[in-house]
């Protein structure tokens, strides 16, 4: 199809100004194809920030663009963990806010007026752009041809994978965290190839960067020490590691040692000792070969074993005091449930309780990458076809990020990456095979300027094998026809599965138009707007972020789970009776108490749906006060209903729930459509908290924490009073109850 | 076995010894396994340990040119500095641990840099793509970025 016009552009000096401009072209039409791809959320929503960890986010990056970035860094947050605060510029990952900031700053000097909240929103897609651009460089180092790195950055920009933690309002640190991963592992892979010190270091500052940003550094941490060290057990020393791996290590340390968040983990945690392990090992090997140049191979041999015995010695003897001395700290929980799933469960709740803690169900893996993940494997294969540092490297992170993938819902963030390198490797194997076998050089070219006999055979050959037209167009439909379909299953899954705000929820109406409930926003607002300044709010640590950064008033939890006792305590009250509960509302200057509820609209993310964890949690602190076993009837059912077990309907959170609902229904109707049951004829009676706030479809129940009593009596007592039932005063013979201490 | 090491010794002159620029003093390298060979030390098969180490030291000291030992005594002052630093913070306590550790680090990592920069620049076997002045110039980079952060760290 080459014709002579074509041919001039395509050929030579011009032609390779013209591919290079192509590909400029292509490659700013993936960055502008992922961005826009991120954009669904904001054009059926509005420009807001979703789910529950992006709000603290933007709270915090409002609060450094108002404040300033020292103060930033000295924050103690007092309106967060009521009553005991948190030091939140020690405690997070400033990469996110700090880059929206001098984002901010840099439009700001050149007079854009932009509002710091678009900022936040329009960020992740914005690195997605650049994700596909580190991803095409990371491509090109792997592999020499050039359609690899387009395919791997296409892949990368609209991979639901990748888009499931970018799309536009998901401001969380994940939106820069895997540009800064791909392009930090580009800058590596470049150092091992090249040997150079400058491109060492650059990955290391771009490994401190990725340290300021996202907690899922270790895993580089650890990919690039694997690396080095299979290089090493393969026979590839050469200086090129030595100079790569030690200048990385010894910037890479020191970087991330700025943070205070990180502090001193690179030194003490266990997860950091292989690299150190490494850097060590590197050390005593480049030693080895330099004396290795000096004497004769069989004294070497003995030399060496000497040295080893001696190294191997003192390391030992070293690492046996410092564990004993407790200066080395032990794995954390997160890492153990890495290796063992069933950890979590056991040990840490309050880990296993988040849904992206998970392990995954196999139909994500294809819902998330498509047809990426039957090519991965081709991909890895291609890999070790011709196995040079680069493409040992691409083996190490997909057999590791595969195992990470299956055993937890998030870590297939760190997978997608590497499928697409490794799928685009595939795929661009089969179009150059299928393509290039005969159109240009093979048989076409030989014939044109070698003699007659083989233009002979190249007249005889093309009819059959792959070069004959039939069986090249057969395999360029068939691939067109699945990348045509991984576009469509991308667009899908996006519009359909990833561009939800959570905050904002959006269903059909009969006739088919979108309704949108905002019943989050509403409440938050009803906090803002009628409550004190200062009233504190006590809800499940899910809606902690959501209730500091909309509703601008303090928490009890939050989602940054640091306190697990603290957790468990709200626990504790919201899964107690009344009675038990009270004591500990006033302890901690509760003011409000928030719970979702989601029994008329049939919204499943409600507390009573999560409240199982809240019992597993508190239960972890408390375990001859709350009983998992207690909630569930005695045949093992979860119920609400008539069913439900008198430990489960006088639990504070089953009243607060259901506390009028009753009145919606015709008597004895009342249904949750979340659990599907039918409810019990009489409601349940709340004494020592008021409804202060129910949302337009009930979603969020907002109760007032009652003063104690002004004659001192209990709140049932005073309850019945009010309602003139004289005979409850007859139950009244334990005397006065005081308030519990614990 | 005089005969037997000769080679040796040549070759790893060759490996390890002077690179392009530094061709001058390759005549001497090439004299000096002579000047070793007639010594009083002759490596047997089990000679032991300390032999061998000294052989090693002295074929060092014969085959490298004045540079890089230049580069290799600014190491050994290094691992002395870095190996006070530590003796001080295992026996005197290491209060201001900040202090400690960017003090330790920059030793180390100034030690490694210029173990980076002693193999790009004195074998040719190397396989980098920069010449010696690209070579000290990453030196430089490398050098500025590590007390950066040394001096922000220390506190």
């Amino acid at each position: 199809m080459a014709e002579s016009p074509t041919d001039v552009l395509l050929k030579g000096d011009s032609g390779r100004n013209t591919r290079g401009l192509l590909r400029f072209i292509i490659l700013a039409t993936i960055a502008a194809a992922a961005v826009s791809s991120r954009l669904f959320s904001v054009i059926r929503f509005e420009s807001i920030i979703h789910e529950f960890d992006p709000w603290f986010n933007f709270r915090a990056t409002k609060y450094l663009v108002q404040n300033g970035f020292y103060s930033f860094w000295d924050w103690f947050d007092d309106r967060t963990w009521h009553p005991l605060g948190r030091v939140t510029g020690g405690t997070l990952y400033p990469g996110l806010m700090v880059t929206s900031g001098v984002i901010y700053h840099v439009l700001r000097f050149l007079t854009f007026p932009v509002d710091i909240r678009n900022i936040c929103v329009l960020l992740a897609p914005g690195f997605s752009g650049l994700t596909a651009l580190a991803m095409y460089f990371l491509t090109c180092e792997v592999s020499p041809s050039p359609s690899a790195g387009l395919l791997a950055a296409a892949f990368m920009g609209i991979v639901p994978g990748y888009i499931s933690r970018s799309v536009a309002g998901s401001y969380d640190n994940e939106a820069i965290a895997i540009f800064l991963l791909v392009f930090t592992f580009f800058l590596w892979i470049k150092a091992i190839k090249n040997g150079s010190i400058m491109w060492g270091a650059l990955a290391a500052l771009f490994y401190g960067y990725m340290v300021s940003a996202w907690g899922g550094y270790v895993f580089i941490t650890n990919l690039i020490p694997l690396h080095v060290f299979v290089l090493l057990c393969m026979g590839r020393y050469s200086s090129r590691v030595y100079i790569s791996y030690t200048t990385w290590y010894a910037l890479g340390t020191l970087a991330s040692m700025q943070i205070p968040f990180v502090g001193f983990l690179p030194i003490r945690n266990s997860d950091h000792m292989s690299a150190l392990g490494v850097f060590g090992l590197l050390q005593l090997v480049a030693f080895a070969d330099f004396v290795r140049g000096f004497v004769p191979g069989k004294h070497f041999q003995r030399l060496l074993t000497t040295m080893v015995i001696l190294v191997f010695g003192i390391a030992f003897l070293g690492l046996v005091l410092l564990s004993v001395s407790g200066v080395i700290a032990p794995w954390s929980g997160r890492f153990y449930s890495l290796w063992d799933t069933g950890y979590a469960k056991i040990h840490i709740p309050i880990i296993a309780s988040v849904s992206e803690h998970q392990p995954t169900a196999w139909p994500a893996f294809f819902f998330d990458l498509n047809f990426l993940i039957w090519l991965f494997p081709a991909g890895v294969y291609m890999c070790f076809r011709d196995l040079k540092d680069e493409h040992v490297f691409v083996i190490i992170y997909s057999v590791l990020a595969s195992y990470f993938a299956g055993v937890m819902v998030r870590l297939m963030l760190t997978l997608t990456p590497i499928v697409c390198v490794a799928s685009a490797l595939a795929l661009s194997s089969i179009l150059d095979t299928y393509v290039f076998a005969s159109n240009g050089p093979n048989p076409r070219s030989k014939a044109n300027d070698d003699t007659p006999s083989e233009g002979l055979r190249s007249a005889r050959k093309p009819e059959v094998g792959i070069t004959s037209y039939l069986s090249k167009a057969f395999m360029l439909t068939s691939v067109v026809i699945y990348l045509i379909l991984f576009v469509a299953h991308c667009t899908w899954v996006t519009s359909n599965a990833y561009s939800s705000p959570s905050v904002v929820l959006a269903s059909r109406m009969p006739d088919g138009s979108q309704h949108i409930i905002d019943d989050y926003r509403e409440a938050y607002y009803w906090l803002r707007q009628n409550t004190e300044h200062n009233a504190k709010i006590m809800s499940w640590w899910d809606y902690g972020y959501q209730i500091g950064g909309m509703a601008d008033r303090p928490t009890l939890v939050d989602n940054n789970t640091w306190n697990n006792t603290h957790i468990a305590t709200v626990g504790k009250a919201m899964s107690s009776r009344e009675e038990v509960s009270y004591p500990i509302l006033r302890q901690h200057d509760v003011d409000y108490v928030l719970v979702v509820f989601g029994g008329l609209l049939g919204y499943s993310g409600d507390d009573i749906n999560k409240f199982l964890w809240m019992v597993r949690i508190a239960e972890g602190i408390w375990p001859d006060e709350v009983s998992e076993r207690d909630y569930f009837t005695a045949r093992g059912e979860y119920r609400v209903d008539d069913g439900a077990t008198p430990t489960m309907r006088n639990s504070l959170m089953y009243k607060m729930s259901y506390y009028n609902y009753n009145s919606l229904f015709q008597p004895g109707q009342a249904v949750d459509r979340v659990r599907g049951t039918k409810l019990p004829m009489e409601g349940p009676q709340l004494s020592t908290l008021e409804e202060a706030f129910t949302s337009e479809n009930w979603i969020i129940r907002i109760y007032k924490v009652k003063d104690l009593d002004n004659l001192g009596r209990d709140h049932g007592n005073a309850m019945a009073f009010d309602k003139g039932h004289k005979r409850k005063r007859a139950t009244k013979r334990k005397g006065p109850r005081v308030l519990r201490t614990e | 076995m005089a005969p037997k090491r000769t080679p040796a010794a040549a070759s790893s002159a060759a490996a390890s010894g002077s690179s392009g620029p530094v061709s001058a003093p390759s005549p001497q390298t090439t004299a000096a396994p002579s000047s070793l060979s007639s010594g009083p030390k002759t490596l047997t098969t089990n000679s032991s340990i300390f032999d061998i180490a000294h052989t090693v030291w002295q074929q060092y000291l014969a085959t490298t040119p004045q540079r890089t030992l230049l580069l290799d005594a600014f190491m050994a002052f290094l691992v002395l500095v870095g190996g006070v630093q530590f003796v001080y913070c295992v026996l005197a306590g290491n209060y201001p641990f900040n202090a400690f550790l960017s003090g330790f680090s920059a030793a180390v990592g100034q030690f490694v840099l210029t173990a980076s920069l002693r193999m790009q620049t004195s074998s040719p076997s190397s396989s980098t793509t920069s010449g010696e002045e690209g070579a000290f110039a990453d030196y430089v980079f490398g050098s500025l970025i590590l007390h950066f952060f040394c001096i922000n760290f220390i506190n």
